[in-house]
């Protein structure tokens, strides 16, 4: 588990000069460079990212949910998120959830565990609800993510006007 | 109970009577918005998906702006791919190399978004268009790939602030300082998920470029869009460039804001936001005499015409002090043209910088202009974060033009009222 404080930018998630591309392979190694540049190093597949408020704000680049599943995370909780980083990470399938009461108790080291399905965080053994989806938003992530609500969303409006 | 400006726009793409903070809705949108960095990756999700023949050509614009003229074969390549879904697609809105600029700035220009349009733009900034009275808010690629095959858009109904200025800008002062002022105050997260509506007699003093400026930072507070109420500004600016009928909403007497602020504009002096935050805001006299390497006026928050205009009213016979460099960057090749014109060009160039081809280049440290260790930056863009110009030691203060001008001349961070 790697724990960061408020207000992580996206600049520092992914810097602009990586932006050229979308491909997860080459933006997994500059993952979180600006804040941990030892980052992509430490990370091992699976590990979590807990973060304050407001996680991932600033720019709209998808490059910043991308980078950070490619780096091996598994799920990010956060106390917040950043508008934008919250519709891109449930867009692409990068689990998230919003759980102030389990950021506030893990630490570095601490043992996490959590299922998104019940929105249950556990840490050292406590466990600790996270807030629930809208039912909507939750249909997406179940879908795997936006794309395939836009199929699901034409067959029911017919074609495009 | 009566509604925000921001509910009724919502509720009126959503074909509801009537919204509520919080809701749920899908709403069908006016204009969308692609660039270099976004537009290719949506344009594969579309492919990937099956979904290339639903899009509305109509609703889209492409505007080629953050690596251009591109820089290596990676950028080349992401141009070539929103050129060839131009073509393919028939989309008359693309701008190419040399015809457009940066989109924030075209749009608005070419009368593209209109008072009363809910529009998307695959770009953060897109918030700046809400200016002109209508709902403008920024997404990941993904989501503009669905707003394009769908004509419509998800959206959460946002709880509205309200920013109410009152009293008389000062000298040197400009929407640059009174949306740092207010970033400075609420905080980078200090909307998150909001919309903010800027109200008042000071607003109303403001010319169109300096409301773009500061609706075009609403996402550093975080916010979600940022709306401007319809006046005879903002009517004389769309009367010469939007030819289609458009709506204009107000907020209801008895709307609900969740909060609201109020700022007396008189004391607010040239504000500056140091690094690494915008909201880490404090007077330009507070850091008056840091010595600074490069000087960089320009990008969809200062790159308007009246932003050169400010700068080049400083600089006019003044050379830039030795050792530091001046890039200029006109947020769009129309705005380059008049600048040209008026001979504010020459001023830059006279005083020994350099002016380069509309672009973002250096303010999200992609080309023109990059930050390197420990170098000190002014610039008149919209983020200082960590590592977003360059290099991570790199420190950017975040300026209005005039602020950047003076400094430009004295070689360190000048209070414009000094010289």
């Amino acid at each position: 588990m790697h724990k960061f404080g408020a207000n992580i930018d996206t600049d520092v998630i992914i810097p602009g000069k990586y932006l050229v591309t979308t491909d997860p392979a080459r933006l997994a190694p500059h993952c979180m460079e600006g804040v941990d540049p030892e980052f992509s190093k430490k990370v091992q597949k699976g590990d979590m990212i807990f973060a304050e408020e407001n996680f991932g704000c600033g720019s709209s680049r998808e490059h910043a949910p991308i980078a950070v599943k490619a780096a091996g995370i598994s799920c990010v909780v956060a106390k917040s998120f950043a508008r934008i980083f919250f519709r891109n990470a449930i867009n692409i399938g990068l689990p998230i959830m919003v759980c102030p009461e389990a950021v506030d108790h893990a630490k570095n080291g601490s043992t996490v565990k959590v299922d998104t399905d019940s929105g249950m965080v556990n840490i050292n053994g406590k466990s600790f609800k996270a807030e629930p989806f809208p039912e909507f938003i939750a249909a997406i992530i179940q879908k795997g993510g936006l794309m395939e609500y836009v199929k699901e969303r034409l067959k029911q409006k017919g074609s495009h006007p | 109970m009566g509604m925000t400006m921001t509910e009724k726009i919502i509720a009126a793409h959503a074909g509801l009577e009537e919204v509520k903070p919080g809701q749920l809705v899908n709403a069908k949108v006016d204009i969308i918005m692609a660039h270099d960095i976004t537009g290719p990756p949506a344009f594969k999700a579309l492919r990937n998906n099956d979904l290339v023949d639903q899009i509305d050509p109509k609703k889209i614009v492409l505007v080629l702006d953050h690596v251009v003229p591109p820089k290596d074969i990676d950028s080349t390549m992401n141009c070539m791919a929103v050129r060839q879904f131009a073509q393919e697609k028939n989309i008359d809105h693309f701008y190419d190399i040399g015809q457009g600029g940066i989109a924030h700035n075209v749009l608005p220009q070419e009368g593209l978004v209109a008072p009363g349009d809910l529009a998307v733009g695959g770009d953060s900034h897109t918030c700046t268009y809400g200016a002109l009275g209508c709902f403008a808010t920024g997404m990941g690629h993904t989501d503009i790939a669905a707003a394009m095959a769908l004509g419509e858009v998800w959206l959460r109904v946002p709880e509205s602030l309200k920013f109410t200025y009152n009293g008389k800008v000062g000298r040197y002062v400009t929407g640059k300082d009174l949306i740092l002022h207010t970033i400075g105050k609420i905080t980078v997260n200090g909307a998150n998920y909001k919309a903010m509506e800027f109200v008042g007699s000071a607003i109303k003093s403001l010319p169109m470029e300096q409301r773009f400026t500061m609706t075009n930072m609403v996402i550093e507070a975080s916010g979600k869009n940022g709306v401007m109420p319809v006046d005879n500004v903002t009517k004389d600016y769309v009367k010469r460039r939007v030819d289609k009928e458009y709506e204009v909403y107000e907020s209801d007497e008895d709307a609900k804001f969740e909060k609201a602020y109020d700022f007396n504009v008189s004391d607010v002096p040239p504000l500056v936001a140091k690094p690494y935050s915008p909201d880490n805001v404090g007077s330009v006299e507070e850091v008056k005499g840091v010595k600074v390497d490069q000087v960089f006026i320009g990008s969809c928050t200062n790159g308007w015409l009246g932003d050169l205009r400010q700068a080049a009213a400083i600089m006019k016979g003044e050379k830039i002090a030795k050792g530091i460099r001046l890039i200029v960057i006109p947020a769009t090749m129309q705005i380059y043209r008049q600048a040209l014109k008026e001979g504010i060009i020459d001023v830059f160039i006279d005083a020994g910088g350099v002016v380069a081809p509309s672009t973002c280049g250096p303010c999200p440290g992609l080309h023109q202009g990059v930050m390197g260790p420990n170098e000190v930056g002014v610039f008149t863009t919209n983020r200082n974060f960590r590592g977003r110009t360059g290099h991570p030691e790199a420190k950017i203060y975040l300026t209005n033009p005039y602020t950047a001008a003076a400094t430009a001349i004295m070689g360190e961070i000048t209070d414009p009222r000094s010289i």
